[in-house]
């Protein structure tokens, strides 16, 4: 297990280094550093003067060195369109971003995984061949076409829910949470749906087909032989054999609802990263998108160690192996 | 996975299959119908919508023809620049679909080029692509696709950019999604390997390029066509996704992602036509597509039946 | 678990909180934000209106755009190029700084800075000096008849504001700058900035110490700006009750708005012209495949594309009646506006092939247009349009819509051979739109269109006394103008405001809304 780890967190490392290097690649050669601070009438004199205090013309190996270290400390330098610090401007956006992800995550988890087991265990029933017909409408409905049925409906014909935005937030120290007021929660509510139904959909395809491959193996037919409740069987055995491979899919799936969520943010006007991140591809904002690459690689690397840890606690014989 | 020494993928067996399948059959004649249609667009449409000379102010915001106020030469309508709304739709399905097919297959063969590799030659060669592919696995496709426009978009010249749009997109959303292919195409590969008819080609001196493309490469396409199919569905929305968030096919070459972004400003004015139209395109073109790649799931996986 | 009633409680007292205080809070939105809060750095309409909420000049405009009294309270010429003012006694800064000469001093030198937008404005002003605290006078170059009009837009700032926070220079926004300034705004107007958040939020809060309260005693307590760029989310968050005022509502939705019978719309025609320019003045076009020549530089092309584009179709087609046909740069209500001239050329796509052949392009020539796509209504369609009518005469414009932000330094670097723009009045004068639109010093001007002749009238009219002498002026130099075809004026836009039922804010024409005008309903 130890080296199984190992490997893991190297190839966290790979994923860090290499987003790291696309991000040092867009920030200094397809954004023209200097004419971006400068201004179109600078002269020659100061170019070459900034480029210097920069330290543009010292090898690739130095500067890339400066950028990823300066990138670990958060430091990606001030949006062209903005002209804020774009470090400032991720983590004024973070909390938006997370809350809507995690919404939609344990939306998406909890209807996900119900729905799948039951439609698993009554496979004959009309109900359970209903969720599924729905369930490829589902998969088959792109995010911003849910989104924008979802504001007709319950925005502007029923006046249910908030159109847009994040309603009142509150301050916890730097971190803004809309989860303490009425209104932050109604607002997030459409959103964290709209995000997470594609998700939802495919997880419960996705925890029916493992648990029906599950319930179709030869221990299974063993305990129902041995002469086990349906029950038992549902929940201890077929469950959990079930489980492992629907955790790993689940922690690549939370990375893309944080992808997704620049779809969502868009048409719901939430302002998380996702937003920012999609108004810094049309106006060509490279110190935004850089920014945004490292952040959004270093999530994914974290969520896949936490599957990993997830997988060796769940998974009794990788345990084995490390005692 | 199909069973190498058994392949249940025999074309007779599957027809026998789908012939059996209502759900499958309609699926494919949806999906056929939009595909004719888009294949055979110039000949269908009335117009061209890509053809700015060809629109005319005069002829905007017509309602469907089978309406008060709408126009038999636009049969499902016009949009606010005199756009035939048919014309658009078939133009469109035509982008959407040249932009799914071509990035599904572009991932596809690098996919399954790079697994066939890795899986044959082994060693550092696979460790090395199959690294590569989980770092990429990682990253959503929609996040890579963002990404590489937005390097093209600081790159390339506003004229450059709007004439390769199309390969823009076919690129960024095809590069994101040969992980996959690789991924099942090298397990397949590396049991094949070891099969004894491998062995004995090997042994016979057949060289290393014909074993691969004769006899492994026929073995794993069927688990390639289901994931392609599958992908197809996912490709279209992905290009749909990226023209809505305004940074896929300009308006000027609307795709139905585009059509949609248009459409979406007149969602509340009364004119429903112009988003609802290419809207249950898109869905309808997903769905039929989806349902086709789910039954060949469930039909080469005699498991699931 | 023992999180939770601790939640429900924070939640139920963030609820009652907001009941308490039952303050009128006025929730508006627009397509785009301000560009930034540095009121000097950029002379663009958002950015104008937060900066009038927070900050005064010495004259202000009223929302029928006559000037009243802002921080000064009288003004008188003492010689044909001395105007003395008498500044406002006992006004403070929202931080507290006491108003004096020395702030408008300070803020009229750093508005004529290199850096600064609105320097173009006050080019006649040699100097501003302080004779005593509550006294200052301006002297311009030579006598300069509309000096009164060009001052509303110079912001007073605090000349000890700004050193502390080291924003004594205006930001340079071409060059991407930061600065304090960007962020934070520190006047003497009726609103306080309370938080910025740039595309996201913009809070206003009301000043209760505001020297004007006295005579506009206004109810609005708290000002929330949500910029949407999704036409169809600001539409739908309005409908559903969610602003309560909209300043830019999109033209095909305004028929829904009104049969809601929640809105308001109050509609008014605006000194303000949308139009083409064209670069005749560079040897060659940057985006054209045409090398060796301009072909805008031929007049015949010119008026070819004038006469290609139908107006008319884009007023009623695509603003839906939402803008007047233009034929003049110079729009209506403002002084000096001719009527006579204000009809487009006439829509001839045959004509407009015809001219283009005698000026050696039988079959066309392609160029980029450069369009802005979150500043005026409809404007991806109107150029989306335009685009077709060109083609229908040969001119292959391959559209490059940008958001306005990367747009307008395009144009006021003249990195542009053809564009879309749009000028409303600072003045209330032609001479605004003739100066800024013609003059080749001007950053609003990519057309690099020569005549000295005009050129001459525009700088003599900024000198004239004489007003019959100086109406001939304007009039000729309108007229030189415009047979210039370098521009291809559009419309007018009809702005139309809609506003919830139970608040009262007067339309302004310029389209620039002063909320300590606006009144909620008791």
């Amino acid at each position: 297990m130890i080296q199984h780890f190992l490997r893991r967190a190297l190839q966290a490392v790979a994923v860090m280094a290499l987003a790291t290097l696309v991000a040092f690649l867009l920030f200094n050669y397809v954004g023209d550093p200097v004419s971006n601070m400068l201004g179109q009438e600078a002269s020659r004199e100061d170019r070459e003067g900034l480029r210097e205090r920069l330290g543009l013309n010292d090898p690739f190996v130095v500067q890339f060195a400066r950028f990823a270290g300066k990138a670990v400390q958060g430091d990606f330098g001030i949006s062209y369109r903005l002209q804020r610090p774009v470090a400032d401007l991720l983590a004024e956006r973070l909390p938006a971003t997370i809350e809507l992800v995690f919404a939609s995550a344990i939306f998406a988890v909890a209807l996900g995984v119900s729905l799948g087991i039951f439609t698993a265990i009554r496979r004959e029933s009309w109900i359970s061949r209903t969720i599924l017909a729905v369930s490829l409408v589902g998969v088959s409905l792109p995010t911003f076409v849910i989104g924008i049925g979802l504001i007709y409906l319950f925005a502007v014909t029923l006046g249910w829910l908030p159109s847009f935005g994040r309603g009142d937030v509150v301050q916890l120290g730097w971190w803004s949470t809309g989860l303490l007021t009425a209104s932050g929660l109604k607002a997030l509510l459409l959103p964290a749906v709209t995000l997470g139904l594609f998700q939802m959909t495919f997880i419960l395809r996705l925890v029916r087909a493992e648990m029906l491959e599950v319930l179709s193996a030869d221990f299974i037919r063993t305990a129902r032989a041995m002469g086990l409740t349906e029950r038992m069987i549902n929940t201890k055995y077929a469950l959990k054999n079930a489980g492992l491979p629907v955790i790993t899919i689940i922690g690549l799936k939370l990375g893309e609802l944080i992808a997704f969520s620049i779809v969502t943010e868009t048409v719901f006007q939430w302002p998380g990263m996702g937003l920012l991140f999609i108004q810094a591809v049309s106006f060509a904002d490279i110190p935004i998108m850089a920014a945004y690459l490292f952040m959004v690689a270093l999530v994914f690397v974290l969520i896949n160690l936490a599957v990993d840890l997830l997988y060796v606690a769940l998974d009794p014989r990788l345990r084995g192996r490390a005692a | 996975m199909s069973d190498a020494l058994t392949p249940v993928a025999k074309p007779g067996y599957l027809w026998t299959r789908f012939r059996r399948s209502p759900l499958a059959m309609t699926a494919a004649a949806v999906t056929l119908l939009i595909v004719g249609g888009a294949l055979l667009a110039p000949l269908l449409a009335s117009q061209n919508p890509f053809d700015p000379a060809a629109l005319d102010l005069s002829n905007g915001l017509f309602k469907p023809a089978w309406l008060e106020g709408g126009d038999a030469r636009f049969l499902l309508g016009s949009d606010d620049q005199g756009r035939d709304m048919l014309s658009a739709l078939l133009y469109g399905s035509r982008i959407s679909l040249l932009v799914g097919v071509a990035s599904v297959l572009f991932a596809a063969v690098m996919g399954v080029a790079v697994g066939l590799i890795a899986g044959y030659a082994g060693g550092w060669i696979d460790t090395l692509a199959m690294r590569l592919a989980d770092v990429q696995l990682t990253i959503p496709a929609i996040l890579i696709a963002l990404m590489v426009d937005g390097l093209a978009r600081a790159t390339l010249q506003p004229a450059v950019h709007e004439a390769a749009a199309i390969y823009v997109l076919i690129f960024s959303i095809g590069i994101a999604d040969w992980p996959q292919y690789a991924r099942i195409v090298r397990a397949a590969t590396a049991v094949q390997k070891t099969l004894g008819y491998v062995s004995a080609a090997r042994v016979m001196g057949v060289p290393a390029p014909v074993i691969v493309f004769k006899h492994i490469l026929p073995n794993v396409l069927t688990s390639v066509m289901v994931l392609a199919t599958l992908g197809l569905a996912l490709a279209i929305i992905s290009e749909a996704t990226l023209s809505f968030l305004g940074v896929g096919m300009p308006p000027t070459a609307p795709s139905l992602g585009t059509l949609i972004r248009i459409g979406n400003n007149f969602l509340f004015s009364g004119e429903w036509w112009i988003t609802l139209f290419p809207s249950l395109t898109l869905v309808i073109l997903a769905l039929a597509v989806n349902m086709l790649g789910d039954w060949l799931r469930d039909a080469l996986n005699p498991k699931l039946k | 678990m023992i999180i939770r009633p601790f939640l429900i409680l924070l939640a139920t007292s963030a609820l009652f909180a907001s009941v308490a205080h039952a303050e009128n809070v006025l929730r508006w939105s627009s397509q785009g934000d301000a560009m930034t809060m540095d009121s000097h750095a950029q002379n663009e309409g958002q950015t104008r209106t937060f900066a009038q909420q927070v900050e005064d000049a010495l004259i202000n405009r009223k929302p029928d755009l006559t000037k009243e009294p802002g921080l000064a309270v009288s003004w008188k010429l003492i010689n044909p190029t001395t105007w003395e003012f008498k500044l406002r006694a006992g006004v403070k800064f929202h931080d507290g700084r006491a108003f004096s000469a020395d702030d408008v001093v300070f803020s009229f030198k750093r508005a004529q800075m290199p850096t600064s937008d609105l320097k173009d404005l006050i080019t006649t002003v040699a100097d501003v000096v302080k004779v005593d605290p509550l006294t200052v006078h301006i002297t311009t170059k030579g006598p300069d008849p509309i000096l009164l009009d060009e001052i509303t837009n110079i912001f007073i700032m605090s000349k000890g504001w700004s050193e502390e926070h080291k924003v004594a220079v205006p930001q340079n926004y071409n060059g991407g700058e930061e600065t304090y300034a960007v962020r934070h705004k520190n006047g003497t107007g009726p609103f306080k900035l309370e938080l910025r958040e740039p595309d996201v939020r913009t809070v206003m809060v009301k000043n209760a110490d505001w020297w004007g309260l006295k005579d506009n005693p206004h109810n609005v307590d708290r000002i929330i700006y949500t910029p949407i760029r999704n036409p169809a989310t600001r539409i739908a968050a309005l409908l559903s009750g969610e602003l309560d005022f909209l300043l830019d509502p999109p033209v095909q939705d305004i028929a829904r708005i009104e049969a809601s019978g929640m809105f308001a719309i109050q509609k008014a025609v605006s000194p303000w012209t949308i139009f083409l320019g064209m670069n005749s003045g560079r040897k060659e076009l940057t985006s054209s495949s045409v090398k060796g020549k301009n072909p805008f530089a031929d007049i015949r092309v010119r008026k070819a594309v004038n006469m290609a584009v139908d107006v008319n179709g884009i007023t009623t087609r695509i603003m839906r009646g939402f803008g007047q046909p233009a034929g003049s740069l110079v729009p209506p209500g403002v002084y000096g506006y001719d009527k006579s001239l204000d009809t487009h050329l006439a829509f001839d796509a045959e004509g407009a092939k015809k001219l283009l052949a005698e000026a050696g392009y039988p079959t066309g020539f392609d160029v980029r247009l450069d369009c802005p796509n979150d500043r005026y209504l409809n404007d991806e369609p109107t150029c989306q349009a335009i685009v077709g009518m060109l083609a229908r005469i040969g001119v292959k414009a391959a559209l490059d819509l940008k958001p306005r932000t990367l747009h307008f330094p395009k144009v006021q670097t003249k990195q542009t051979d053809f564009y879309m723009y749009g000028w409303g009045t600072d003045t209330t004068d032609a001479h605004n739109h003739l100066s800024f639109l013609s003059l080749p010093t001007s950053t609003t001007n990519a057309t690099e269109y020569s005549d000295p002749k005009l050129f001459e009238l525009v700088n003599a009219m900024a000198t004239e006394i004489d007003v019959a002498k100086r109406d001939a002026m304007i009039k000729e130099a309108s007229v030189r103008l415009r047979d210039a075809y370098s521009y291809v004026p559009l419309y007018h836009p009809i702005i139309a405001w809609a506003t919830r039922k139970g608040l009262n804010i007067p339309i302004t024409l310029d389209n620039l809304p002063h909320f300590q005008f606006a009144r909620f309903a008791p």
